[in-house]
């Protein structure tokens, strides 16, 4: 690269990180106060393309009806953010934590079917900005003049956003409320229309931060997933809560890919590695390093935990007598009902039994492990590739390769899980987020291996357990064995080890229960049993492709595990069946399935703050839940 | 007695009742309807267009056609379970659809597991009808190497010798590259790649790409792109003045799902595979078009021809089988002649794949619009290899 076109990819970076800021400011403001993951965040930044859009439409094409329109969705969406706090997320601050990153998540699905209701399905290219839609000659290079105001534009809010915070009463409260919230709260400071207006400002910063777009990305459906990621790396790397972090995050990462595509291919030692694919992961190396080197993220600090709330959680009894032989009399129904069906129940039920494998596989690290993972998936689709692999390209025989495909997501998990117990919270959480999008990456373009993005095909069942019967027996042993073997677990001194660990960790320490040790122990447990789960599900479906280790994948993990009721034993069994039951009949029946399953979801939230069997059990047995 | 006889006359006139109001034969069709909503909801109108036409026309054998249509989640796991309750719970005769690539390849497997024919629409992966083809698949589309094949031949007139590509980063870009080097250097001896960019898809980073292929001052350009990433492609690339002096090669970038959003700023002179839905006067095309239009108040996309041949791809191989059995419905695929509003097509006995071309031609622009240019059908049996070749691809 030349002295120019360095400095012009270095202005190119620049202008990225501009972007990339408005819309992690907002999300780690959210968080800092609130401790809402925020899922719906990239939504709001849609929503606020989208409405930008047709405002200019409406506006006309000149400068003002540009900025007004800008001005005007920006305003409309912190609007929206205000109806979601006051609505939604207001009745979810007692509940466990993590409840409320269900109904984000929700929120996600109806704002998608929403979009493409109201907009239609074709992307919609926004018109340039009156008065900055040339380009101008920087060094012999043409550079738009739009991304120069950007380039101005994100230090000017940075700074704003640190006076608003530094300079002014509720900034003052705000970062008391940041520091702890509970105290903030003692002291008499009215936390209700703190959040409320903390949410506010954050959608409004998402919102704007999309409008912005209008002149750089055309208004499509996929922006909310896209943009969500990337700005969840950049309010982690930054340090969450941290504003001037985000700012310095967003600047690393968008120089690091700028330079990566500037450089286009490195020669190393006769290897070609092409930097420009990289660019497909590099924001998750990026975190990968940073967590791994500084656990809070380069501006943040380790802050008190939130106390109250989801609060200490009651310790785990052994299930009662009635309910054990509930649960035995549903498993023995379950295998009589081959003989009553051969046909569809077989191959939905089929699919709900990997599911509750792995969804109880991630219980276990995030109940009573108190291990947050956002990357759960990781280890179910490596069990698959593992399977799928030896019996491709192995040879192996089927069953064999059943048996040993899981040893691969294991080994992931223990070398995963080595650095991954080191953090804890969201930090940890994304950090298992970073490991997964790293093995999705290598499963995505490692083509002679893997298959690349198409994955692997013809990956099939031996003879005698190829019938849906013989699978659906297969996978109802296999599940409901590894299931009860995980729960028996939990009640082994191994499981009171790894509570004692979640619940005090220095007690624990105190009596000589090395803890990192417990929750590495445990975290290549839930890896091994996901991996069983990822085994069991290539097998029924015959081929294996890079989304079985992508995000939406670990997201419905989450989803089943929180649905159920992350407090309980048998939750997370109910919960996937629920939402696989849920998806199915949803996407059959209705058009806009999307907004279906998100409108459930989220009457099951606020309705069972609790989930599912949380739920059940107060019910069941009252003032179990009193302290 | 007469009771008895009564009785007897009764349940004759049922079964022959019965017989005048035959089952409707069942057809699956699965497609990630609200992950790709914007090639997908052009298809849905294709092959419903397709499907009222054909059944009021007396159906297939005096049968009705019924189509079970399910979307399949948007992923291949999904789709697999959703196409088994197809065959299971809906009890179809066929499968029909699919976008992309991976998901396509999914349920071609499960085609074959469960011996059931599988008519895919879309996906443009080579694997489906080569390396990973099988007895039960069949495919609609050109394939990635197909539409790269036809651009070529008008690369070469170019006589460039520095060129630089940059295509989405999944099994579509990356294959269309390697076709698009293998057939340059074989058409034209000494070309040099100069610069390779592979953004991941609907993620470009436009600005620093254009940069980056404008540091390495390619003779012309090669791009895969389509849908979001091309639009912000071409809006970066016309303000930093990559185009100037520089022909572009776009695939699928005259499809009006990928050329109506970019409206006035429709980059001139570029050379694309698309469907220039306006301009062709064929009788068959006429004839679709009007009924289209006439049905949805609205004009044809690229979808809608996919999906309107595809159901008479389906329909036209039950009428030839005269039997909803595989092994039939095998034979009667293979060389079976459909007409589409592209004209006649036929599926090759050996490959399983469709001779249906693309339209190959120039972008220009018109009262703000983007619109092709120049173009000529690209047939697509000229674009694939000939049988022998075909064969040893998918190792028979």
């Amino acid at each position: 690269m030349t002295g120019s076109a360095i400095l012009i990819q270095f202005m190119n970076g620049l202008a990225g990180a501009s972007s990339l800021f408005l819309v992690a400011a907002g999300l780690s403001l959210i968080f800092g106060v609130t401790r809402i993951v925020n899922f719906a965040h990239g939504s709001f930044y849609m929503l606020g393309l989208y409405l930008a859009y047709s405002l200019i439409e409406r506006f006309g094409h000149g400068a003002a009806g540009f900025w007004a329109a800008i001005l005007v969705a920006a305003v409309a969406v912190a609007f929206l953010g205000l109806l979601v706090e006051v609505f939604v997320l207001r009745r979810l601050y007692a509940s466990p934590e993590l409840l409320q990153l269900l109904a984000t998540f929700a929120l996600v699905l109806v704002i998608q079917d929403f979009t493409l209701w109201v907009w239609g399905p074709e992307d919609l290219l926004g018109p340039r900005v009156p008065g900055l839609d040339a380009a101008v000659t920087i060094v012999g290079h043409r550079f738009p003049q739009y991304d120069l105001l950007l380039i101005v534009l994100g230090p000017l809010i940075l700074v704003a956003l640190h006076l608003l915070l530094t300079r002014t009463r509720w900034g003052t409260l705000v970062r008391a409320a940041t520091e702890d919230r509970e105290m903030a709260g003692a002291l008499g400071v009215n936390q209700k229309w703190l959040f409320t207006a903390v949410f506010a400002l954050g959608a409004l910063l998402a919102g704007g931060g999309g409008a912005l777009q209008i002149p750089r990305e055309p208004a499509n459906l996929f922006l909310d997933l896209s943009v969500i990621a990337d700005a969840f790396v950049v309010v982690v790397v930054g340090g969450l809560g941290s504003v001037p972090g985000a700012f310095l995050a967003a600047l690393l990462i968008a120089e690091i890919k700028a330079f990566c595509i500037g450089i286009g291919s490195l020669a190393i030692a006769g290897h070609v590695i092409s930097l420009s694919k990289l660019t497909l992961v590099v924001e998750f190396l990026v975190m990968a390093v940073v967590l791994v080197l500084r656990p809070w993220g380069l501006l943040g600090r380790l802050r008190a935990q939130p106390r109250g709330g989801g609060g200490v959680e009651r310790p785990l009894v052994l299930p009662s007598r009635p309910a054990l032989y509930g649960l035995g009399a549903m498993a023995m129904l379950l295998a009589v009902l081959p003989a009553l069906t051969a046909g569809y129940p077989l191959i939905l039920l089929t699919d709900i039994f990997v599911f509750a494998l792995f969804a109880v596989s991630l219980h276990f690290i995030m109940g009573p492990g108190g291990m947050p993972s956002f990357g759960h998936a990781a280890y179910f689709g490596l069990g698959a590739y593992g399977a799928g692999l030896l019996l491709l390209r192995g040879g192996m025989p089927m069953e064999s390769a059943l048996a040993l495909g899981p040893l691969l997501g294991g080994f992931a998990a223990l070398l995963f899980g080595w650095f991954c117990v080191r953090l804890s919270g969201v930090y940890m959480a994304m950090l298992t987020l970073a490991f997964a999008q790293i093995s999705w990456s290598i499963a995505f373009q490692w083509d002679s291996v893997t298959g690349g993005s198409n994955g692997l095909i013809g990956i099939w069942p031996a003879a005698w357990l190829a019938s849906r019967t013989a699978y659906y027996y297969l996978t109802l042993a296999v599940s409901a064995g590894c299931i009860v073997m995980l729960w028996r677990m939990l009640h082994s001194p191994f499981g009171y080890a790894l509570r004692a660990g979640r619940d005090s960790p220095l007690r624990a320490d105190a009596i000589g229960i090395d803890v990192r040790r417990q929750q590495w122990a445990a975290f290549v447990v839930a890896g091994i049993f996901a991996a069983v789960a990822g085994a069991l599900y290539v097998f029924s479906k015959g081929s294996i492709s890079p989304d079985a280790l992508a995000v939406p994948r670990s997201v419905d993990g989450l989803v089943m595990v929180l649905l159920g009721g992350i407090q309980t034993l048998t939750g997370p069994v109910w919960g996937a069946a629920l939402f696989t039951w849920l998806q199915d009949t949803a996407s059959r029946n209705v058009e806009y399935w999307r907004a279906v399953i998100g409108l459930v979801i989220l009457a099951l939230v606020l309705a069972f703050p609790q989930g599912l069997a949380g739920f059940l059990r107060q019910r069941l047995s009252p003032g179990a839940d009193e302290p | 007695m007469k009771i008895k006889r009564a009785l007897l006359a009764l349940s004759l006139a049922a079964a022959v009742g019965g017989n005048a109001v035959a089952q409707p034969i069942k057809v699956g069709e699965l497609n990630s309807y609200k992950r790709f909503p914007a090639f997908l909801e052009p298809y849905k109108k294709g092959w419903q267009l397709a499907l009222e036409e054909i059944n009021t026309a007396g159906g297939v054998d005096g049968r009705k056609l019924e189509v079970v249509s399910r979307d399949d989640g948007g992923n291949p796991g999904d789709a697999v379970r959703v196409a088994d309750e197809l065959i299971a719970r809906d009890k179809v005769s066929m499968l029909m659809g699919e976008f992309a690539s991976n998901i396509g390849l999914a349920v071609s497997s499960l085609a074959k597991q469960r011996k059931i024919v599988f008519v895919a629409a879309e996906p443009l992966t080579d694997k489906l009808v080569w390396g990973d083809g099988n007895r039960y698949t069949f495919r609609l589309r050109p394939s990635t190497y197909m539409q790269v094949a036809m651009l070529v031949p008008e690369a070469v007139k170019l006589k460039k010798m520095r060129w630089a590509l940059v295509y989405p980063n999944y099994e579509y870009g990356q294959s269309a590259a390697a076709s698009f080097k293998k057939l340059m250097t074989a058409a034209q001896p000494g070309i040099r790649i100069v610069a390779e960019q592979a953004p991941p898809l609907g993620k470009i980073d436009a600005g620093a790409v254009v940069q980056a292929l404008q540091d390495a001052k390619p003779d012309a350009i090669f791009s895969a792109l389509f849908a979001a990433d091309l639009q912000k492609f071409v809006r970066e690339g016309s303000l930093r003045g990559l185009f100037k002096g520089r022909p572009v090669f776009n695939l699928l970038g005259g499809e009006p799902e990928y050329l109506d959003p970019l409206k006035d700023e429709t980059p001139e002179g570029w050379w694309v595979t698309g469907y220039p839905w306006r301009q062709i006067e064929t009788p068959a095309h006429k004839k679709f078009l009007a009924a289209y239009e006439k049905r949805w108040h609205d004009y044809p996309r690229m979808g809608s021809v996919v999906g309107y041949a595809t159901m008479y791809s389906v329909a036209d191989a039950l009428k030839k089988a005269r039997s909803t059995d595989s092994d039939a419905l095998i034979a009667a695929l293979e060389g079976l002649e459909v007409q589409t509003p592209f004209g006649p097509i036929v599926y090759r006995a050996v490959d399983h794949q469709s001779t249906m071309g693309a339209y190959v031609g120039q972008l220009a622009k018109k009262n703000g619009k983007g619109v092709m240019v120049n173009w000529h059908y690209a047939d697509g049996n000229s674009f694939l290899p000939p049988p022998a070749e075909a064969r040893a691809l998918r190792g028979q």
